[in-house]
């Protein structure tokens, strides 16, 4: 195992105290494990929280600040936070306006954010819980436990925290939240496996020559497996996957996002033929957005989300954000 | 009768046998998961050692409820409120008693087994810890030979997992390729279970 780290045990710590250090305009408690924008509570501001194992940087943590997000709870690597660190993540951010806690769909992030609820409202905190459900990969069926929450954080993130900046309500906040999730469809592909720091050696054996379709975002692995594809057939069969499930009736935001370990050349690359894909489909692209920001550690590979966005949605994702890992318009 | 100190020596033991057993655990984890079982359990037991080395409380129900809520702080992950409902739900059902029956204390993990059940959304079959925590509440009796009859039914109901396909959980994402792997959350159940029977001796 080769990795940049003292002792898997305290990799989490470790980062936190690197982020406080890089961004002092965040309180970072690196104990308690609650990244919070300095200046929380703000006045007659909705408070937004979201969190999630570690492992998938710049996502939660790097998308606290004016904007977007006002705390993140990370937990352990690709393992949900505690409850009480989103109960301290609640009170601190809560201005008496209320707060909205952004949920992936994953067992253990809803349990424990169920259990935070109910332990926040005890506190006196008005509460509201969003979902995030995005990923094609998995059917939705009775028998699973529902699709998971992938890419579409980002843009439920960034467009609910446009809104909560405005001063929008509560209610205001969490339905449109609950809108982005509804519009936006994610599909994921990994071409190497993952390996944690806990374990030192990748979760799933993948052989050069061979991809996984339909990855989640924890290393675990896909649907299908098959011998390597060119950019463009990845692109056309992401497109495709995407577009059967949910065809857009108006243009899109595009996140094209790498899983870590893939270089910006390739995902510019891949970024034309999604481009190119989506156009001969007829679906037209209001906004692109290309990088590592739901990551899986050290994985190859890329997930393609797509939400489509009237003028409100688009113009909430112009507005104003200043996180350390999304920055633009102030 | 079962004393708090019965129910301190069962959860130290399970925490021993999850020490033992944590690269197993991670092991199944990472065939169906996401790696980490093994290593998370580990954290969450030895703050329960801990806790229960500093407060030592004075009832069974007192040691379960504190067990529990340390492994919901500690632990994350589905693993941490499920083992963590289950040890304060059986805690709560035993109340503030300073002994109980080995039935009593069937009954309330009966009751602590629902819960998780509950709150997880599965059922036996779903490939889950439901399988071996549901054969060994039906093993569990009057009388504290159960307890090693309750371990053997936990071992077997999680190793009946392997042909299953998972339908709750992380694992359930996979479809078709979970099956012929052994659930890890059944796995450690079964240990808890093995604890359990230990504690007797």
């Amino acid at each position: 195992m080769r990795m940049l780290i003292n002792v898997p045990e305290t990799v989490v710590a470790d980062a936190l105290r690197g982020v406080a250090a890089a961004h002092p305009e965040l309180t970072v408690d690196v104990e308690n494990r609650v990244i919070v924008r300095r200046d929380a509570p703000v006045a007659g501001k909705v408070g937004l929280v979201s969190g999630g194992g570690s492992g998938h940087e710049p996502l939660h943590g790097g998308f606290v600040g004016p904007g977007m997000l006002s705390a993140a709870c990370p937990g352990e690597v690709f393992t949900s936070p505690v409850p009480d660190q989103m109960v301290r993540a609640a009170a601190a951010v809560d201005s008496g306006e209320g707060v909205l806690f952004i949920v992936k769909n994953y067992t253990g992030d809803v349990l424990n954010f169920e259990m935070a609820a109910e332990l926040a409202e005890d506190e006196g905190v008005r509460l509201a819980k969003v979902l995030v459900d995005d990923d094609v990969a998995v059917t939705d069926s009775l028998y699973t436990a529902g699709r998971r929450g992938t890419g579409a954080t980002l843009f439920v993130e960034k467009i609910a925290g446009a809104a909560a900046e405005e001063g929008a309500p509560l209610e205001r906040v969490e339905s449109l939240a609950r809108r982005v999730d509804e519009v936006s469809r994610s599909f994921g592909v990994a071409l190497s496996a993952v390996t944690t720091p806990a374990k030192g050696s990748p979760t799933f054996e993948l052989p050069s020559g061979e991809l996984e379709l339909g990855i989640g975002i924890h290393g675990e692995p896909g649907r299908e497996r098959r011998a390597m594809m060119t950019s463009r057939e990845i692109a056309d069969y992401t497109v495709d996957v995407l577009v059967a499930d949910r065809r857009p009736s108006g243009p899109v935001l595009l996140l094209v996002n790498g899983m870590g370990a893939t270089p910006l050349l390739e995902l510019y690359g891949f970024n034309a033929e999604v481009h190119r894909a989506l156009k001969e489909r007829g679906v037209t692209v209001a906004r692109t957005l290309v990088g590592n920001y739901v990551t899986s550690l050290d994985m190859a590979g890329c997930s393609v989300t797509l939400c489509e966005a009237d003028e409100e949605l688009v113009r909430l994702w112009d507005a104003p954000v200043q996180t350390p890992a999304l920055r633009w318009g102030r | 009768m079962l004393d708090a100190e019965f129910f301190r020596r069962w959860l130290t033991g399970t925490a021993a046998l999850v020490d033992r057993e944590a690269a197993r655990l991670t092991e199944l984890d990472s065939a169906i998961g996401d790696a980490d079982h093994g290593s998370n359990l580990q954290r969450g037991f030895t703050a329960v050692t801990e806790a229960l080395a500093k407060d030592a409380p004075e009832t069974p129900g007192a040691v379960l409820v504190l067990a529990g809520g340390q492994l919901i702080s500690k632990v994350g992950g589905a693993s941490g409120p499920l083992y963590g409902t289950l040890l304060r739900r059986t805690g709560k059902e035993l109340g503030d008693a300073a002994e109980v029956t080995p039935g009593q204390f069937a009954a309330a993990f009966a009751a602590g087994v629902a819960a998780v059940a509950g709150l997880g959304g599965a059922k036996a079959g779903d490939k889950t810890m439901l399988d071996a925590l549901e054969p060994a509440v039906a093993a569990l009796g009057a009388d504290t030979d159960t307890f090693a009859a309750a371990r053997d039914a936990a071992g077997q109901g999680a190793r009946d997992t392997v042909p299953l396909l998972a339908r709750k959980g992380r694992a359930s994402y996979l479809g078709e390729r979970s099956i012929g792997h052994e659930d890890p959350g059944a796995a450690s159940s079964a240990l808890l279970l093995a604890a359990l029977a230990e504690a007797v001796a």
